[in-house]
């Protein structure tokens, strides 16, 4: 294929450009119009955008880059925009701060105002662990029931956010232990079945009296110093209920052997250090309010 | 050697000693580091190269052994097992790295049933970056040796150059991958997203990626066509870019040459801004140009039309390739990173739509004259289907580009979506396309075994790419929306765990939609091996020789350029 003769596509009617790879040709076809339109569209928009906003950087003379004629910046865009709702939180977390927690729940406009930031703050911080809405999950405490391992008042849900649970750090917190009955070897494997019985038993739910009749001498020997000689658990001490449907880490024979045996004595962290004030307040009236409050 | 005994094989013997000897040299380095270290995971990884290498060096041996006068590299003849190496790599790499994929989905959508405590290395966090690896690098990568190493020996009309060393490119390239693969399970990574791979395996790909290089500028310099066709100029440029984004984001210092860890050079910003440099122009360069070079032979080859502009090709690959190098700061609007760099990555976005769309328009315009082969012939379809799900992608990431957009796209699902649907859709579609042509080809077969499962995977397929997408824009705009939704108080209406509770429909319909994507390409596979092995349709045809092997006069026009 030479200049003289032009090869011709017979389809199109559309001259190739004379070279052939493989078989595959080309075809002279101009430019789209629309195509190239459009890109000058797209070429003179993004022009006109970088003489508005902040674009070119180090021009001679300039030091910095062009500020564009908006004068737009994202840094005074998000200090405008926090400062402005910071201005429009703190007309209430201020009130929120100097009130008592019995007031915040009787005043209606107060109270309103923290359930929506203690939901909030919940959320991001509480929820991780004790589920959306505190639903709880097995070894986190649901706290949407009337079922309490501390306490369940305001005053008691508030000192428990700031001090936290079994919290190293926190000279406050609320602490107690429950002994590896079976790992330290405090009682044999045996003492620890049996107890296992009498722990159902409780419920209403063992089907083995001769061990239920064993393990009555080692519960009040061992247990009911923490959890009541009725078993009915002691709140100072934050020892559960166990005469209740509620277990924290399941009510199966094979969960009871197992808390019995290793013990659970979960953690929370104290978050006196980590929320402001009104935050907490906040949670507590919302956690308050799900449900179980006393 | 043995095959050093004749003259004409003198070169090809060179090759081998030479890439031999590369081989044996780290092979050596790898039993020094696998000797002295104290890092377990380095241990491994050095012990797996040994094997790796030891089996190569074994294998070439006694293939050298049983030439006797024959030349492996005969000047006359194409290079087409390798090519049907990369094929069979690229079904295998696809499968495994789908299949990860549709594990993370599930892991995603019922992460209590789908978590394995004991076996960390099922976690997420490693399986994410296998995944991502093995569909981009391990399945994408070994495409675009295959068909790049078919394309352009055939519009060159030249063997390929360098004798052994495609073959080191082949067998390296698979080293990496094992490499790589086996370290994000052992918890060896970077992190750095799609440059995970740690120092060593950094510079053990630096070598085998200029041996690719220089073996595709070999064979361009020694080509019997007057021209280098377009496939071959996008080809190059996704070669010589990926090197250059490959070195520079991985610029690093080792905490020890024993020790799998490195220090990156940059920090802070500059070290995301490198960062998304490389993350934005490895789309750009490897799923983009890589996989528009394989559009430009095998569209054009298959439906047997000439390419509908040379002016289009021209105008839109050098467009292309100067305007998407500078997108990068699109992935980091509302970040440290100063305004000016987010304006430039946005405007760049925005002008990068039309000369990404010119490929698209190239391909479709080629069909002129062959529209009934969209009826026709499923494998043309899905190539054109490719090109449809090419152009939406490149639609909406100028639009996700523009920040208003972005502030409700970015960090959602939208964004992975967006990614599918250039991946699965596009990246995915060509590939398929192109090892349906090759293997009929590569195996002189009328035909494929079954022409109706390729109609099954296509369908199978589209289905599933139309749930993962629709699902992601949903599960995304949704959770953007919750995200900034505030309560008339003044705090955020939603935590973060009730936005993941509300994608749980989105990601089931999801992880449906990979694992239909992934029955396709199971599918895909089956038909091709059949088609091998010469069943059902795929009869014979009669032995043609090359149709470079008897030389054309216009050989001489090389020498008059």
């Amino acid at each position: 294929m030479t200049d003289e003769t032009k090869d011709i596509d017979t389809h199109s009617g559309v001259e190739t450009t004379g070279h052939s790879w493989d078989g595959i040709k080309e075809l002279n076809n101009p430019l789209p119009r629309w195509w190239l339109y459009v890109w000058y569209i797209s070429i003179a928009w993004a022009i006109v955008y970088m003489i508005l906003m902040p674009a070119i950087p180090a021009l001679p003379g300039l030091g910095t880059n062009t500020k564009g004629l908006r004068g737009h910046s994202d840094r005074v865009e998000v200090a405008k925009a926090v400062s402005e709702l910071k201005t429009a939180r703190d007309a209430q977390s201020i009130v929120l701060l100097d009130a008592g927690l019995e007031k915040i729940e009787t005043d209606r406009t107060l109270q309103q105002f923290a359930l929506a930031m203690g939901e909030s703050a919940f959320g991001d911080n509480c929820a991780t662990c004790h589920g959306a809405g505190g639903r709880g999950a097995i070894g986190y405490p649901a706290l949407a029931d009337d079922v309490w391992l501390w306490d369940g008042s305001l005053d008691g849900i508030e000192y428990t956010i700031r001090h936290g649970i079994r919290h190293d750090t926190d000279d406050g917190t609320r602490f107690s232990a429950m002994p590896a009955f079976g790992r330290d070897g405090l009682l044999k494997r045996s003492e620890v079945d049996d107890l296992a019985q009498y722990v159902l038993n409780l419920s209403g739910r063992s089907d083995e009296p001769e061990a239920v009749l064993r393990a009555a001498p080692i519960f009040q020997q061992q247990c009911a110093s923490c959890h009541g000689a009725d078993g009915t658990g002691d709140r100072t001490q934050g020892a559960p209920n166990l005469t209740d449907a509620e277990w924290l880490y399941g009510g199966r024979e094979a969960d009871i052997e197992a808390t019995i045996y290793n013990a659970r004595n979960s953690h929370m962290p104290a978050w006196d250090d980590r929320l402001d004030d009104a935050t907490i307040k906040a949670i507590a009236v919302y956690v308050h309010s799900l449900g179980g409050g006393e | 050697m043995m095959i050093s005994r004749t003259n004409s094989s003198n070169a090809s013997g060179g090759s081998i000693a030479s890439v031999s000897a590369l081989v044996a040299i780290f092979g050596v380095l790898a039993l020094i580091i696998a000797g002295r270290t104290i890092d377990h995971a380095m241990g491994i990884q050095a012990m797996t190269f040994i094997a790796l290498a030891t089996a190569f060096l074994v294998g070439t041996g006694m293939w050298a052994g049983n030439l006797l006068d024959r030349n492996p590299f005969d000047e006359s003849r194409y290079e087409d097992t390798l090519v049907k190496f990369g094929v069979f790599a690229s079904m295998f790499w696809g499968i495994a790295g789908l299949l990860v994929g549709v594990i993370i989905a599930l892991q995603l959508t019922f992460p209590n049933v789908f978590y394995f405590p004991e076996l960390g290395w099922t976690n997420f966090g490693r399986l994410r970056p296998l995944h991502t690896s093995a569909v981009i690098f391990a399945f994408g990568g070994n495409v675009l040796l295959a068909t790049s190493f078919y394309v352009v020996q055939r519009t060159c009309r030249t063997r390929i150059a360098g004798g052994m060393w495609p073959w080191f490119v082949f067998w390296g390239y698979q080293i990496f991958i094992v490499l790589a693969a086996t370290g994000y399970l052992m918890g060896v990574t970077q992190s750095k997203e799609y440059a995970e791979p740690e120092w060593y395996v950094d510079l053990w790909l630096t070598i085998v990626w200029v041996a690719y290089l220089l073996v595709f500028l070999g064979t361009l310099w020694k080509r019997k066509e007057p021209h280098i066709y377009v496939a071959n100029w996008f080809y190059l440029s996704f070669i010589v870019t990926i090197a250059m984004l490959h070195i520079v984001n991985n610029l690093s210092i080792p905490v020890s040459l024993t020790g799998t860890k490195s220090v990156q050079v940059f920090s802070g910003v500059q070290d995301a801004m490198t960062q998304w440099w490389y993350g934005h122009n490895a789309v750009g360069f490897f799923l983009t140009t890589g996989f528009l070079a394989i559009m430009y032979y095998f569209i054009p080859k298959r439906v047997n039309r000439p390419v509908y502009s040379y002016r289009l090709s021209i105008v839109h690959f050098w467009s292309l390739i100067f305007i998407y190098i500078w997108a990068g700061p699109h992935h980091l609007h509302y970040t440290a990173l100063p305004q000016w760099a987010q304006t430039l990555g946005m405007t760049f976005s925005i002008m990068l739509w039309m000369p990404s769309w010119g490929g698209m328009i190239n391909g479709v315009m080629t069909l002129s004259g062959a529209w009934d082969k969209l009826r026709t012939d499923p494998v043309v379809r899905m190539m054109v289907v490719s090109l449809a799900f090419y152009g939406m992608a490149t639609f909406e990431g100028p639009l996700m580009s523009v920040r208003a957009v972005n502030s409700l796209s970015h960090y959602t699902e939208w964004g992975i979506g967006h990614v599918h649907s250039g991946a699965l859709g596009w990246v995915g579609y060509i590939s398929f396309g192109a090892l349906y042509c090759l293997v009929p080809w590569l195996y002189k077969k009328k035909a494929l075994f079954s022409k109706s499962l390729v109609e099954w995977h296509f369908w199978i397929s589209t289905i599933g790419i139309l749930f993962y997408m629709i699902s992601m824009w949903f599960a995304g705009i949704m959770e953007g929306l919750m995200w900034r939704a505030y309560n008339e108080y003044g705090f955020l209406e939603y935590s973060f765990v009730e936005t993941v509770e509300a994608k749980h429909i989105s990601y089931m319909i999801r992880a449906l939609g990979g694992g239909l994507y992934f029955s396709g390409a199971l599918i895909m596979a089956y038909n091709l091996v059949r088609t091998a092995l010469g069943h059902g349709a795929a009869e014979p045809v009669e032995a043609k020789p090359d149709p470079y092997a008897t030389p054309e006069p216009r050989a001489t026009l090389v020498l008059a350029e």
